[in-house]
């Protein structure tokens, strides 16, 4: 046990010790979070717009000049049926169409509610979550201005439909998304640095010689990442919720739970990469391009899973952010609790106990 | 010591007093890096077709005195020129007109022989006609024809230094600096090596050599001893022993570099 | 009683295409300072590894201190203190800090086993907060083996300790090693550096893989078949190629501040030979004489008998 905390201390003097390894754990997060967060959460100006006003009367005038006023907005107004929409929206000229009913205003006094369509292009997922909310955030101040001089209240429902991609993928999708690749890559990166390093610089030889078990090697080298993982993960939710106002909604204690058994498995990859490379440039080159390309493409963040073929569908179950990212999107966005994300959390500690097992039995006791 | 007095009674070297012909002068050269004297006022002259053997304790100042003398880096005071221009405001002049072979960097592992000359080569302006003609010529004369084309990884170490050695020189430089060249090397390579040297002293090449080897030192024509950033010693090994009365030049530098006070 | 013997060693790398060792027996006693003397890739790294339980062989067999080096390897490393050629100590760790590592990972504390290398730590004691990359090589050297010290082994393995090491600290580092083996630790020490040789008991000079010789330097040096001849003129180099075109002459390499002769024909006055070559009036300065041999030119005369020397002649 002395051993091994010597070993641990030892571990943390390198990273401290280390300008590039802090920079690795903590640049890459802020970075990487502020930088997706940012380049997909950037408000949308001028889009064009059209709006097709089958009403003609004084609300929806007054609505259309409302939205005219904003400068997110480039508004034309034309009379064209739904099909002609469609050819818009492929030549790629407009965001977003309004449809404006007939008797907007006759429904809205008489009925005490009325509908508006909201068109938006699908393809540019991002954007058309801007564009619908900006839309409807106009709509519904619209709505306040008019029940100030009437009553009862009057409603206006913006109908929405997402052309293309129905679903939809938000900006706030993404970051549970990023923080599942920053993980992941941080872990497996220092991890397997920090094993290959000693192994470029001749110390593994001197370790190899002493009677320090090979299990004790990986397991003191990564303890210490662990520990520094915790406390970049606070960093990074600390980002997520207060600098990409991502949203808490379900149990913090489960999210550090469930993010702790991901890292734990990050860094059992990490230890596998760190055995089969010998140099530090290509353990991390291994875990940065080898990890993020899968990450990116599999964990569904950015491209969404149920559009890829099945080969893809299946081959991402084996791609351990996919789990943590449906996990955390479940725990942060909708507040779900532990019945919810157990096969999540089964499906990690699976892999990471197999990545673990391999790392272990693989390590070399001697050289070559 | 007196140096000008040291290089009249030069008998060892290959020119005569009337033909000597300085290529490296240094007056007083002086390198600080803070507070820290690693160079302290260094004067000395090597000539055309000398060998130069250049020694010192591990900090003692040999690797700075030598970057700066290959225009790697300026000194803070003192004068030096080396091949005639002078290494504050000349320095890519020198560059082109001296080689140079460490120990640790010399060829690139996975380019072959052949590659490795014509890179060299060219970087040094060689033209590409001449660089096809004398890198076969220079492959027959190391005997590694059935080598050519391997990778330099898979030579033996001896050879991969007389490779490095023959590329360092195929430009014709005026001088060649030779950091611990023969580093261990088996003794009959190493000897090898040497011939190599002498023969590239002969065309006039002149060679500025350090070496932990001390029987190697004896084989240059002048040394200087570096002890703490000062020249402690320079005479031919003969002289040497003579002034210092032992029986070789590894019982001199011994003498004389146990003093040293300071350490890297 | 010997500590150490390996038997018919032989290893290979790259699938059997690289011969490292060659069929290699020798043994060293309890208490003895052996020495592996032979250049760089002569195979040296490879038996330490070997020996310290870090590579298997491909042939034959080696025991330490009576255990197998490939059953018994966890015995092996409790026992053994290894200083690979590599500096191999945490460089962003200080002074102090490595040694108390490696104490710790052998279950050892500074304290208790201080006396053993308190000679040669209180000479880097002053820098005992000072990172190891921050030290002269000298002193590099002088940690590095209070590390593989630091544990008390039985024997002690240094793999060329003393490369890129000036003199002055070269000699301070044989004059540690002998201070050890007085104390009874075995050492098994490699060295390029042909002049260290004589400062062991007894040595295997070896080069490309295969033993040379084994013995006692002073042995070795009196097994040199043949009369050795030094000779110098003013200009050394034109007198080595004249030496060498002439027909008498077996061999001439350079030596120090003499050309080391050998001649043909083992009856003739070498002296008078070597003072009566055809060019010789040509020489400045000429001056000849007789020359005890030393383990370097030993090893290059049986780098020349053995069957591998052919891409060196």
């Amino acid at each position: 046990m002395k051993q091994f905390l010597a070993f641990i201390t030892k571990e943390f003097y390198h990273v401290f010790r280390d300008k590039k390894t802090l920079l690795i754990l903590f640049g890459i997060p802020l970075m990487q979070i502020t930088l997706f967060g940012f380049a997909l959460t950037s408000e949308v100006k001028n889009a064009d717009i059209i709006v097709i006003d089958n009403a003609k009367d004084d609300d929806s005038e007054k609505l259309i000049n409302k939205l005219r006023a904003s400068t997110y907005f480039t508004i034309y107004e034309k009379q064209i049926g739904y099909n002609a929409i469609e050819k818009e929206f492929k030549k790629g000229q407009i965001k977003a169409a309004i449809i404006i009913p007939p008797k907007f205003n006759n429904d809205l006094i008489k009925g005490k509610k009325s509908q508006i369509q909201i068109l938006t292009d699908g393809t540019e997922p991002n954007v058309a979550k801007m564009l619908v909310q900006y839309i409807t955030a106009i709509t519904m101040d619209y709505q306040r201005e008019i029940n100030a001089t009437n009553s009862p209240m009057m409603m206006i429902i913006p109908e929405i439909r997402m052309l293309y991609n129905e679903e939809g993928n938000g900006s706030i999708n993404f970051v549970p998304g990023v923080m599942a690749l920053v993980l992941m890559i941080v872990c497996t990166a220092l991890t397997s640095v920090a094993v290959v390093r000693e192994k470029e610089l001749g110390t593994m030889e001197a370790l190899l010689v002493s009677p320090f078990k090979p299990i004790g090697v990986l397991l003191a080298k990564a303890l210490p990442y662990l520990v520094l993982s915790f406390v970049n993960l606070n960093f990074i939710l600390l980002l997520a919720v207060f600098v990409m106002k991502v949203p808490m909604q379900g149990s913090i204690l489960l999210f550090f739970f469930f993010s702790m058994i991901f890292i734990a498995t990050s860094l059992s990859m990490g230890l596998l990469i760190s055995n089969i490379t010998d140099s530090q440039q290509v353990a991390l080159l291994l875990s940065m391009i080898g990890m993020m390309l899968p990450t990116i493409v599999f964990s569904g963040f950015i491209f969404p899973l149920e559009n890829m073929p099945k080969f893809f569908q299946w081959f991402s179950y084996i791609v351990p952010a996919r789990w943590y990212y449906t996990g955390v999107k479940s725990i942060m966005l909708k507040g779900l609790d532990i019945h919810y994300i157990w096969k999540e959390m089964v499906a990690l500690s699976m892999m990471g106990t197999f990545f673990l097992t391999i790392a272990i039995s693989k390590f070399k006791i001697r050289l070559a | 010591m007196n140096i000008t007095e040291a290089n009249i009674t030069n008998n060892n070297g290959l020119l005569s007093k009337e033909e000597k012909e300085p290529v490296i002068i240094c007056k007083d050269l002086t390198k600080k890096f803070g507070d820290f004297v690693a160079v302290d006022h260094i004067t000395f002259e090597v000539n055309k077709g000398e060998i130069f053997g250049f020694l010192g304790a591990n900090g003692a100042g040999k690797t700075t005195a030598m970057r700066m003398l290959s225009g790697l880096i300026y000194p803070t005071s003192g004068q030096a020129s080396v091949a005639g221009f002078d290494v504050y405001h000349k320095q890519e002049k020198i560059k082109k007109n001296i080689g140079y072979m460490s120990q640790r960097f010399s060829l690139y592992d996975n380019l072959s022989p052949l590659e490795n000359i014509t890179f060299y080569g060219g970087v040094y302006g060689v033209p590409r006609k001449e660089i096809k003609e004398r890198s076969r010529l220079l492959i027959e004369q190391l005997g590694l024809q059935n080598e050519a084309n391997k990778l330099v990884a898979s030579l033996p170490l001896g050879w991969k230094q007389k490779l490095a050695f023959s590329v360092a020189i195929f430009h014709e430089p005026k001088i060649v600096f030779l950091d611990e060249p023969t580093g261990g090397v088996d003794p009959i390579t190493r000897r090898q090596f040497w011939d190599m040297i002498y023969e590239a002293a002969s065309r006039g090449i002149t060679i500025f050599v350090t070496t932990h080897y001390m029987d190697e030192a004896e084989y240059c024509n002048r040394i200087t001893i570096m002890v703490d950033g000062k020249i402690e010693a320079l005479d031919t090994p003969g002289n040497l022993k003579r002034i210092y009365n032992e029986n070789s030049i590894n019982d001199v530098f011994y003498k004389l570099a146990r003093k040293a006070t300071r350490e890297e | 009683m010997n500590s150490l013997v390996l038997n018919n060693i032989t290893k290979t790398f790259d699938k059997g295409s690289v011969l490292a060792v060659d069929n290699v027996s020798f043994s060293v006693k309890e208490g003895e300072l052996f020495g592996l003397i032979g250049p760089d890739g002569a195979g040296k790294t490879t038996i330490f590894r070997i020996l310290s339980t870090l590579m298997l062989p491909d042939k034959g067999n080696a025991s330490v201190l009576g255990y197998d080096v490939v059953k018994d390897y966890k015995k092996i490393r409790n026992l053994v203190g290894y200083m690979p050629g590599r500096f191999s100590l945490y460089q962003d760790l200080s002074v102090k800090e490595n040694l108390q590592f490696f104490a710790t990972l052998f279950g050892k504390s500074i304290e208790k086993n201080y006396d053993i290398i308190k000679d040669i730590y209180e000479q880097i004691k002053p820098f005992s907060n000072r990172r190891a990359g921050k030290l002269s090589g000298g002193m590099k050297q002088k940690l590095a083996l209070s590390c593989a010290l630091i544990h008390k082994p039985k024997i002690l393995f240094l793999d060329e300790p003393t490369t890129g090491v000036d003199v002055v600290s070269r000699f301070e580092f044989w004059e540690i090693l002998k201070k050890l083996k007085s104390q009874g630790i075995t050492i098994l020490v490699s060295t390029a550096y042909m002049d260290e040789a004589m400062k062991c008991e007894r040595i295997a000079l070896i080069q490309k893989g295969k033993m040379l010789g084994l013995d006692t330097p002073q042995k070795i040096i009196e097994s040199y078949p043949m009369k050795l001849y030094g000779a110098k003129a003013d200009d050394i180099y034109s007198l080595l190629k004249d030496l060498r075109n002439y027909d008498q002459v077996e061999s001439c390499y350079p030596f120090g501040e003499w050309l080391h002769v050998t001649i043909k024909n083992p009856n003739a006055d070498g002296l008078e030979v070597l003072k009566t070559f055809p060019n010789s009036s040509t020489h400045q300065n000429l001056e000849v004489k007789i020359i005890e041999p030393g383990i370097e030119d030993n090893f290059i005369r049986l780098m020349n008998t053995s069957d591998n020397s052919r891409d060196n002649n």
